[in-house]
């Protein structure tokens, strides 16, 4: 006989604070970092809240105002925080993190802010990534904000890509800006003559430099590469007329024009000549690649601040809904506990938080990983190099027996005396962050946002008429608004899932997901709250799916799992997205559950706080199981045509006088039989015969276990909200509305 | 003339004030509610005295500025990570409890005994600055007593601003009633001052001034000693919040003066 587990009730004090999310988000030795975190935080519930509250996002135009606030991130470190400290920042090796907290602090309370911090450094990705040592620290000591003792102007870029002028048929894949040669004497520097007009560029209005991608358009230039233009270079740097974006107002977006000529030195990275031909050391692409590689999580994470900073209005709005009418009396259930009373408001709000929650777990994850991945990959570069192999396709090429061995490595027991051999392999280890990241960074940003925006109106919902007003607090309408831009910022949603259905298919990345599948039954055996099973179990089922798909066929006999065919590859890639965030939620809570202890201070409650996390993982692992049960259900059964009742196709269909007999030898077979012909022919009212489940029987199996695997979940959230309702919020928000 | 000044803040650390604070009994006496988990803050008033020490010193090259902080350690670090960006100090930290409810004279005893062994103080350079209030109860004496147990009998309260002079005497801002300053007159160092809100704004973060003093914050928070409290015999019968009623309204749009007007207004009705 089975016994119940029953869960001792552990309320959560406080909202979470800065030592519980250190710990989570692994920075609690990291003291640069949360100083950062505070110096942002100062910002944003400061300077960018008054901004917001003055009605500053009224505009399109940059502002004195919205000038201020460059000015604060300077005086703040928020600059600075993409710099070397030889080159005026503060922050030692890899920044990836450090520009995710910052961003995720000013957008607790505006997006828009928080893209004007990150269009700054993503003007100095291309030469971070890939300039010359002297591009490198003329641009980025130029943009460090200056130095006690130091008079001048922080210098401020854009990155300036193409977006190409819609209705005009320009491919996306095209560049609209143009390299030609302008001067080149003999013995001497080229000069070049950069044509390019951008569109929806961030950061423009006040720019004195861009990095832009141009295309050769003369002979003695080969392919294309990317441009460092300054604003006092000759000719034609014009930074064009505002966008008139609905969203994102703190931030400049323009179209601008230019028409320059500039030294070849120009070209980020350099370039050599070869037969009398400019050869860029790197293609536009490949800067390019480098750059988007790790950028887009900052935007992700700006979607989860956000769906987290809803948390604490709505409590609030929620708790004082009905104070100071007739009926609400202080110390009535009524005036006590507002709205809150009812289990849907509560509820509703727990879906948010567990969203707001998961959705930052995975982007942080994602901004450790760049950040860890970063000196593994110029290690990589550099045992490659020695080997003489350079270059995106041959490296690749020289990676495949690394893969061999990194998914050797993944099947060996954990006691195999192999293991230290391959995992003190560096070219192993990056082929394994490599793989993971390549699908967690298009994951961030794609699920964040895209369905971060769903749960933020979500959130505008439960503050009544009050979230449409600009008066909400927490400014959630902004909120709501800015994230469908954020969806569509450095790349809209059909381009990760693109990125998705490529790399979530590769051996690497899948041999990772099975050893990620038995770790979360493994965590399942211990912290059964978690819904770690319930997870593992839709990961089995999207497994399963994918390789069902990947050999099933249509009617027609095209294959299901095919670039073309985004009805399918993009499907999964959703799903997969669920599965990830939730994963890395869950992984945070056991971090914080192991390392809480330690810390005096997240120590306090501790209990309650893992408790209710676990119960907020629950949740969302039993919301990620039904979206991967019902989008894998319609990928395996929808591509099935449906049984007719033609000749054909109700042959197996009882006859119902065939019925009558077999009930004289099996009484009550009638009324199990559903698709019954009449003598004249004639059939129930459906579309057709059921469908049988032919060669998909596992697919059922699976989904009646993860059905039986919610078992709890609603549980978890009954306790979720118990909490929500009885946990200690602030007098006040701490920034103005 | 520059005067070489050795300045010793004591600054406690309390709640952040926007936060809910509701008295409850615990185990070791009087606390607040969730106390340890609630983000804190800086004491304001003693914030107020290290941004006015800081100024000081810098005007005055060669001086010194300590940073005499008691506390949880765990806590103080946190607080730190905000503080330490503000202006350039050494910290000296003390673990041990939070909160507005110790003795204070066990506090002060604390306190003088760790600023007597500050290594490289100078007793006839030193202005003990501190708050003249406190965001917690706030016994209100303890900066006095930590004044009297130094041996420092030159003591002001309230203090809003004061002004050097080249032979090292100063000229001390202290509020009374009415509004109103009293002007005094310092010979010079030894003094205890108690600030009110001096003239300075708050600093902006400076994250790399927060690198500088993390060199030493750090270490010093590793190896803080831990103060006990001895009670003295202090009781509390009771505690609870001041009566607050807060009328909130969002008005946009109104002149400095309709705003004082109707400060003036409520103010009189009261």
């Amino acid at each position: 006989m089975g016994t119940a587990t029953v869960i001792e009730e552990k309320i959560m004090l406080t909202l979470p604070g800065d030592a519980v999310r250190q710990i989570q988000w692994r920075f609690a030795d990291r003291f640069d970092l949360q100083m950062l975190v505070q110096s942002a935080r100062g910002v944003a519930r400061g300077t960018v809240a008054q901004l917001v509250a003055a009605g500053e996002r009224n505009t399109h135009e940059w502002t004195p105002g919205k000038a201020s606030m460059m000015e604060a991130f300077d005086r703040a470190g928020i600059t600075a925080a993409f710099m070397e400290p030889e080159e005026g920042g503060f922050i030692s090796g890899p920044k990836n993190l450090a520009l995710s907290l910052a961003a995720f602090e000013l957008a607790w309370v505006d997006g828009g802010a928080a893209t004007a911090s990150l269009a700054g450094s993503l003007a100095l990705a291309p030469i971070h990534e890939r300039g010359t040592p002297e591009q490198l620290k003329h641009y980025k000591s130029l943009s460090a904000p200056p130095q006690p003792g130091e008079d001048r102007k922080t210098w401020r870029g854009s990155f300036v890509l193409t977006e190409p002028i819609p209705y005009v048929g320009v491919d996306t894949g095209m560049l609209s800006g143009k390299v030609r040669v302008a001067e080149w004497a003999d013995g001497e520097e080229p000069w070049l003559r950069v044509d390019k007009r951008g569109r929806f560029i961030t950061n423009i209005a006040f720019a004195n430099f861009v990095t832009a991608a141009v295309g050769s358009d003369d002979p003695r230039i080969k392919g294309s590469c990317f441009v460092i233009l300054e604003e006092t270079d000759e000719g034609v740097f014009d930074h064009g007329t505002p966008t008139k974006k609905l969203v994102h107002q703190l931030s400049s977006t323009g179209d601008p024009i230019f028409s320059m000529k500039v030294p070849a030195s120009r070209i980020v990275g350099g370039y050599t000549i070869k037969d009398g031909v400019i050869v860029p050391n790197y293609s536009h692409s490949e800067v390019l690649d480098a750059v988007f590689k790790r950028t887009r999580v900052g935007v992700g994470l700006m979607s989860a601040a956000k769906l987290l900073s809803a948390v604490e209005p709505v409590i609030r709005y929620q708790r004082q809904r009905f104070r100071g009418a007739e009926g609400a009396r202080p110390g009535s259930v009524r005036y006590e506990q507002g709205i809150q009373q009812r289990e849907d408001a509560l509820h509703r709000l727990v879906d948010v938080w567990a969203t707001g929650e998961a959705a930052a777990s995975l982007g942080f994850a994602t901004a450790r990983l760049f950040d860890e991945m970063e000196p593994t990959e110029k290690l990589k570069t550099a045992i490659l190099k020695e080997r003489g192999v350079q270059g995106g396709r041959a490296e690749m090429k020289a990676l495949r027996e690394s893969e061999q061995r990194a998914l050797e490595l993944l099947a060996l027991d954990t006691q195999d005396f192999r293991r230290a051999e391959l995992e003190a392999d560096p070219l192993v280890q990056y082929v394994l962050m490599d793989a993971e990241a390549n699908v967690i960074c298009p994951a961030t940003k794609l699920w964040n946002t895209g369905h971060g925006v769903n749960l933020l109106r979500e959130a505008v919902s439960l503050m009544g008429g009050y979230g449409i007003t600009e008066d909400c607090p927490g400014f959630l309408g902004n909120k709501w608004m800015d994230a469908q831009l954020e969806a569509t910022y450095e790349g809209p949603e059909a381009v990760q899932r693109r990125q998705l259905t490529i790399t979530m298919t590769t051996e690497v990345f899948l041999a990772l997901f099975r050893v990620w599948t038995t770790e979360m039954r493994r965590v399942a055996s211990s912290r059964p709250g978690t819904g770690a099973c319930t997870l593992a179990s839709a990961m089995q089922m999207w497994l399963w799916t994918l390789n069902h798909l990947q050999k099933a066929t249509d009617p027609t006999g095209g294959k299901l799992y095919h670039g073309q065919r985004q009805g399918v590859t993009f499907a999964l890639a959703d799903a997969l997205c669920w599965l990830l965030a939730s994963r890395y939620q869950i992984l945070d809570v056991l971090e914080l559950e192991k390392r809480g202890p330690e810390d005096p201070v997240a120590s306090e409650g501790l209990e309650g706080t893992v408790q209710f996390l676990s119960d907020l993982c629950h949740t969302q692992a039993a919301a990620a199981a039904g979206e991967v049960s019902r989008i894998c259900a319609e990928l395996v059964f929808g591509y099935n045509c449906h049984p007719s009742w033609d000749e054909e196709e109700h042959r197996s269909c009882f006859l119902a006088s065939e019925l009558d007999e077999y009930e004289e030898t099996m009484p009550g077979i009638s009324a199990m039989a559903f698709d019954v012909l009449a003598a004249d022919g004639s059939h129930p009212q459906k579309a057709g015969p059921c469908a049988g489940c032919a060669g998909n029987s596992d697919f059922l199996r699976m989904q009646n276990r993860l059905t039986a695997c919610l078992t709890g979940s609603r549980l978890a959230k009954d306790r979720a909200a118990e909490t929500v309702s009885k946990v200690m919020i602030p007098e006040a928000l701490d920034y103005p509305a | 003339m520059a005067n070489i000044l050795h300045i010793v803040v004591c600054a406690g650390i309390v709640p952040d004030p926007l936060q809910t604070l509701e008295p409850v009994t615990t185990p070791a006496g009087p606390g607040l509610k969730n106390e340890m988990v609630l983000p804190a803050v800086l004491d304001p008033w003693a914030a107020s005295a290290l941004y006015e020490a800081a100024a000081l010193a810098a005007k005055n090259p060669g001086s010194k500025l300590w940073l005499v902080s008691l506390g949880p350690k765990a806590k103080l670090q946190q607080v730190m990570m905000t503080v330490a960006q503000k202006v350039a100090f050494e910290l000296v930290p003390i673990d041990g409890p939070i909160g507005g409810f110790p003795d204070a004279h066990s506090t002060a005893a604390v306190l003088a005994e760790t600023i007597a062994a500050l290594p490289g103080l100078d007793h006839e350079k030193l202005l003990l600055f501190g708050g003249w209030e406190s965001a917690t109860r706030g016994a209100g004496v303890t900066l006095q007593l930590v004044g009297e147990r130094l041996g420092i009998t030159d003591q002001f309260q309230g203090v809003d601003q004061i002004t050097f002079s080249d032979d090292g005497s100063f000229e001390v801002l202290e509020r009374v009633e009415g509004g109103k300053h009293q002007v005094s007159v310092c010979a010079g160092a030894p003094a205890v001052l108690g600030w009110a809100t001096g003239n300075l704004a708050e600093p902006r973060n400076n994250p790399q001034v927060g690198m500088a003093n993390m060199r030493t914050i750090m270490p010093a928070l590793a190896k803080a000693k831990v103060a006990k409290l001895d009670a003295n015999g202090l009781s509390y019968l009771s505690v609870s919040l001041p009566k607050q009623q807060r009328t909130t309204r969002v008005v946009k749009d109104m002149t400095p003066d309709q705003i004082a007007a109707e400060l003036v207004e409520w103010i009189g009705a009261e």
